[in-house]
Protein backbone atom coordinates (compact mmCIF):
# COMPACT_ATOMS: atom_id res chain seq x y z
CA UNK A 1 0.00 0.00 0.00
CA UNK A 2 1.23 3.41 -0.86
CA UNK A 3 0.07 6.46 0.64
CA UNK A 4 -1.78 9.01 -1.30
CA UNK A 5 0.07 12.19 -0.17
CA UNK A 6 -2.82 14.60 -1.83
CA UNK A 7 -6.10 12.94 -0.82
CA UNK A 8 -7.01 15.48 1.46
CA UNK A 9 -5.71 18.78 -0.43
CA UNK A 10 -7.84 20.63 -2.80
CA UNK A 11 -6.86 19.57 -5.81
CA UNK A 12 -5.90 23.33 -7.01
CA UNK A 13 -3.23 23.40 -3.95
CA UNK A 14 -1.62 19.99 -5.42
CA UNK A 15 0.78 21.83 -7.94
CA UNK A 16 2.24 23.84 -5.41
CA UNK A 17 3.57 21.33 -3.68
CA UNK A 18 3.98 17.91 -6.43
CA UNK A 19 7.40 17.28 -7.46
CA UNK A 20 9.27 20.88 -6.21
CA UNK A 21 12.39 18.46 -5.33
CA UNK A 22 14.75 19.65 -3.00
CA UNK A 23 15.54 23.33 -1.94
CA UNK A 24 18.48 24.75 -3.61
CA UNK A 25 21.68 23.79 -2.24
CA UNK A 26 19.86 21.38 -0.30
CA UNK A 27 20.03 18.11 -2.92
CA UNK A 28 22.18 16.11 -1.32
CA UNK A 29 21.26 13.10 1.63
CA UNK A 30 20.05 14.43 5.01
CA UNK A 31 21.53 10.98 7.31
CA UNK A 32 22.74 10.46 10.54
CA UNK A 33 22.96 7.10 12.00
CA UNK A 34 20.65 5.88 14.83
CA UNK A 35 23.14 3.92 17.18
CA UNK A 36 21.79 3.18 20.43
CA UNK A 37 19.23 0.56 20.65
CA UNK A 38 15.48 2.06 21.39
CA UNK A 39 15.39 1.02 24.78
CA UNK A 40 18.43 2.55 25.02
CA UNK A 41 17.29 5.95 23.80
CA UNK A 42 15.88 9.36 25.22
CA UNK A 43 13.11 10.45 22.76
CA UNK A 44 11.59 13.94 21.74
CA UNK A 45 8.46 14.79 19.69
CA UNK A 46 7.91 17.66 17.37
CA UNK A 47 4.73 18.67 16.19
CA UNK A 48 4.11 21.66 13.41
CA UNK A 49 0.67 22.40 14.94
CA UNK A 50 1.02 25.28 16.51
CA UNK A 51 0.66 24.22 19.81
CA UNK A 52 1.62 26.31 23.21
CA UNK A 53 0.99 26.25 26.60
CA UNK A 54 -2.07 28.45 26.92
CA UNK A 55 -1.62 31.56 29.22
CA UNK A 56 2.22 30.68 30.13
CA UNK A 57 3.47 31.21 26.47
CA UNK A 58 2.81 33.17 24.39
CA UNK A 59 0.45 32.21 21.06
CA UNK A 60 1.83 31.82 17.61
CA UNK A 61 1.37 35.06 15.88
CA UNK A 62 -1.44 35.22 13.90
CA UNK A 63 -2.71 38.83 13.89
CA UNK A 64 0.60 39.49 11.69
CA UNK A 65 -0.03 36.30 9.42
CA UNK A 66 -3.06 37.87 8.95
CA UNK A 67 -1.56 40.95 7.96
CA UNK A 68 1.11 39.53 5.72
CA UNK A 69 0.11 36.41 4.06
CA UNK A 70 3.14 35.28 2.95
CA UNK A 71 4.92 35.42 6.59
CA UNK A 72 4.02 32.54 8.79
CA UNK A 73 5.74 32.69 12.87
CA UNK A 74 9.49 30.67 12.94
CA UNK A 75 9.54 30.73 16.85
CA UNK A 76 9.00 27.77 18.90
CA UNK A 77 7.20 26.82 22.21
CA UNK A 78 8.68 24.27 24.78
CA UNK A 79 5.88 21.44 25.42
CA UNK A 80 5.79 20.19 28.82
CA UNK A 81 2.69 18.50 30.81
CA UNK A 82 0.02 20.75 30.94
CA UNK A 83 -3.25 22.32 29.19
CA UNK A 84 -2.31 23.30 25.49
CA UNK A 85 -3.81 25.94 23.11
CA UNK A 86 -3.55 25.82 19.40
CA UNK A 87 -2.96 28.75 17.07
CA UNK A 88 -2.79 27.65 13.40
CA UNK A 89 -5.05 29.30 11.17
CA UNK A 90 -4.35 26.70 8.36
CA UNK A 91 -5.77 23.84 9.82
CA UNK A 92 -9.42 23.27 12.20
CA UNK A 93 -8.30 23.21 15.48
CA UNK A 94 -11.02 21.53 17.25
CA UNK A 95 -9.71 17.98 17.30
CA UNK A 96 -6.18 18.47 18.61
CA UNK A 97 -7.83 21.09 21.11
CA UNK A 98 -10.33 18.15 22.58
CA UNK A 99 -7.03 15.56 22.18
CA UNK A 100 -3.31 16.79 21.29
CA UNK A 101 -2.24 13.58 21.31
CA UNK A 102 -3.20 13.48 17.58
CA UNK A 103 0.11 15.64 16.68
CA UNK A 104 1.90 15.31 20.14
CA UNK A 105 1.51 12.13 21.58
CA UNK A 106 3.59 12.60 25.13
CA UNK A 107 1.38 10.73 27.32
CA UNK A 108 1.75 7.76 25.47
CA UNK A 109 5.52 8.22 24.44
CA UNK A 110 5.98 8.07 28.17
CA UNK A 111 3.70 5.09 28.51
CA UNK A 112 6.72 3.77 25.85
CA UNK A 113 8.97 4.69 28.16
CA UNK A 114 7.60 2.98 31.27
CA UNK A 115 6.84 -0.34 28.86
CA UNK A 116 10.97 -0.35 28.05
CA UNK A 117 10.37 0.42 24.49
CA UNK A 118 12.26 3.95 25.04
CA UNK A 119 14.40 4.29 27.97
CA UNK A 120 12.87 7.77 28.26
CA UNK A 121 10.86 10.61 26.60
CA UNK A 122 11.90 13.99 27.33
CA UNK A 123 10.37 15.79 29.82
CA UNK A 124 9.79 18.50 27.37
CA UNK A 125 8.74 18.60 23.65
CA UNK A 126 8.58 21.24 20.77
CA UNK A 127 6.24 22.93 18.93
CA UNK A 128 6.29 24.95 16.20
CA UNK A 129 4.01 26.65 13.50
CA UNK A 130 3.96 24.81 10.15
CA UNK A 131 2.68 27.37 8.22
CA UNK A 132 6.05 29.55 7.07
CA UNK A 133 7.38 32.31 4.58
CA UNK A 134 9.28 30.47 1.67
CA UNK A 135 13.10 31.11 2.36
CA UNK A 136 12.80 29.78 5.36
CA UNK A 137 15.08 32.54 6.88
CA UNK A 138 14.06 32.38 10.45
CA UNK A 139 14.37 28.72 10.45
CA UNK A 140 17.85 28.62 9.56
CA UNK A 141 19.33 31.45 11.32
CA UNK A 142 17.48 31.01 14.68
CA UNK A 143 14.94 28.42 15.28
CA UNK A 144 16.45 25.13 13.71
CA UNK A 145 19.90 25.91 15.83
CA UNK A 146 18.02 26.72 19.25
CA UNK A 147 15.84 24.02 19.19
CA UNK A 148 18.79 21.48 18.30
CA UNK A 149 20.59 22.93 21.79
CA UNK A 150 17.08 22.69 23.38
CA UNK A 151 17.30 18.52 22.65
CA UNK A 152 20.94 18.41 23.41
CA UNK A 153 20.46 20.11 26.69
CA UNK A 154 17.88 17.52 27.87
CA UNK A 155 20.34 14.48 26.55
CA UNK A 156 17.99 13.49 22.91
CA UNK A 157 18.72 10.88 21.61
CA UNK A 158 16.13 11.09 19.01
CA UNK A 159 13.48 13.30 17.53
CA UNK A 160 10.13 12.43 15.62
CA UNK A 161 8.96 15.20 13.73
CA UNK A 162 5.10 15.10 12.96
CA UNK A 163 4.15 17.40 10.65
CA UNK A 164 0.36 19.23 11.05
CA UNK B 1 0.66 13.09 5.83
CA UNK B 2 2.30 14.05 2.59
CA UNK B 3 5.48 11.43 2.41
CA UNK B 4 6.17 12.83 -1.24
CA UNK B 5 6.75 16.09 -0.14
CA UNK B 6 8.66 15.03 2.32
CA UNK B 7 11.04 12.54 -0.14
CA UNK B 8 11.40 15.61 -1.85
CA UNK B 9 12.80 17.72 0.61
CA UNK B 10 15.31 15.18 1.13
CA UNK B 11 13.89 14.34 5.39
CA UNK B 12 16.01 10.98 6.06
CA UNK B 13 13.65 8.98 7.52
CA UNK B 14 9.83 9.11 6.25
CA UNK B 15 6.80 7.36 7.54
CA UNK B 16 3.74 7.84 5.81
CA UNK B 17 0.10 7.83 7.05
CA UNK B 18 -3.03 8.73 5.01
CA UNK B 19 -4.92 10.80 7.52
CA UNK B 20 -6.73 14.67 6.85
CA UNK B 21 -4.14 17.62 7.71
CA UNK B 22 -4.39 17.83 11.95
CA UNK B 23 -4.37 14.24 12.07
CA UNK B 24 -0.80 12.79 12.42
CA UNK B 25 -1.06 10.13 14.52
CA UNK B 26 -4.61 9.56 14.11
CA UNK B 27 -8.42 10.01 15.12
CA UNK B 28 -9.04 12.03 18.15
CA UNK B 29 -9.24 9.53 21.37
CA UNK B 30 -7.86 6.57 18.99
CA UNK B 31 -5.12 5.62 21.69
CA UNK B 32 -4.44 2.26 19.31
CA UNK B 33 -4.28 4.09 16.33
CA UNK B 34 -1.70 6.50 18.08
CA UNK B 35 -0.03 4.05 19.23
CA UNK B 36 0.51 2.14 15.89
CA UNK B 37 1.94 5.34 14.28
CA UNK B 38 4.53 6.18 16.89
CA UNK B 39 5.83 2.67 17.36
CA UNK B 40 6.11 2.49 13.60
CA UNK B 41 8.05 5.66 13.88
CA UNK B 42 10.33 5.18 16.67
CA UNK B 43 10.69 1.61 14.82
CA UNK B 44 12.17 3.54 11.05
CA UNK B 45 13.66 6.43 13.38
CA UNK B 46 16.17 3.25 14.95
CA UNK B 47 15.94 0.63 12.39
CA UNK B 48 16.25 2.84 9.00
CA UNK B 49 19.50 1.76 7.05
CA UNK B 50 19.64 4.24 4.89
CA UNK B 51 18.48 8.16 3.91
CA UNK B 52 15.30 8.01 2.26
CA UNK B 53 13.98 5.07 3.74
CA UNK B 54 10.37 5.83 3.30
CA UNK B 55 7.53 3.17 5.29
CA UNK B 56 4.13 3.87 4.81
CA UNK B 57 1.09 2.92 7.26
CA UNK B 58 -1.42 0.31 5.66
CA UNK B 59 -4.29 2.16 7.62
CA UNK B 60 -7.40 3.51 5.90
CA UNK B 61 -9.14 6.96 7.58
CA UNK B 62 -12.26 5.73 9.13
CA UNK B 63 -14.30 8.67 8.21
CA UNK B 64 -15.65 8.96 4.15
CA UNK B 65 -13.28 11.18 2.13
CA UNK B 66 -15.91 13.95 1.11
CA UNK B 67 -16.74 14.47 5.24
CA UNK B 68 -13.26 14.26 6.56
CA UNK B 69 -11.69 16.21 3.55
CA UNK B 70 -14.27 18.77 4.29
CA UNK B 71 -14.04 18.46 8.65
CA UNK B 72 -10.29 19.06 8.48
CA UNK B 73 -10.35 22.10 7.03
CA UNK B 74 -10.63 25.86 8.79
CA UNK B 75 -13.72 26.98 8.75
CA UNK B 76 -12.43 30.67 7.44
CA UNK B 77 -9.84 30.22 4.64
CA UNK B 78 -6.34 31.18 5.93
CA UNK B 79 -5.00 34.51 4.83
CA UNK B 80 -2.79 32.87 1.73
CA UNK B 81 -5.69 30.79 0.76
CA UNK B 82 -7.59 33.68 0.92
CA UNK B 83 -5.34 36.07 -1.07
CA UNK B 84 -4.79 33.54 -3.57
CA UNK B 85 -8.72 33.04 -4.22
CA UNK B 86 -9.24 36.60 -4.30
CA UNK B 87 -6.21 36.82 -7.35
CA UNK B 88 -8.21 34.09 -9.14
CA UNK B 89 -11.78 35.42 -8.99
CA UNK B 90 -10.74 39.04 -9.63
Amino acid sequence: MVVDSYKFLPRSFRPYYEGRGPFPGEEGPVWAPFAKRLAESKIALLTSAGLHHEGEQPAFDLDRERAEPDWGDPSWRSIGEGPVGVAHLHINDADLLADPEIALPAKLLAQLAAEGTVRAAADNHVAVMGYQERSLAGWRETTAPAIVAFLRDQQVDGLVLAPA
Amino acid sequence: MMPSVAEDRRAPRIVGVEFPFGHAFGVAGDRAMHRRVLELALRVLAGAQAFGTRVDLDVEWPVPLREAYRSWQPKEPSPIVKRLLELRNG
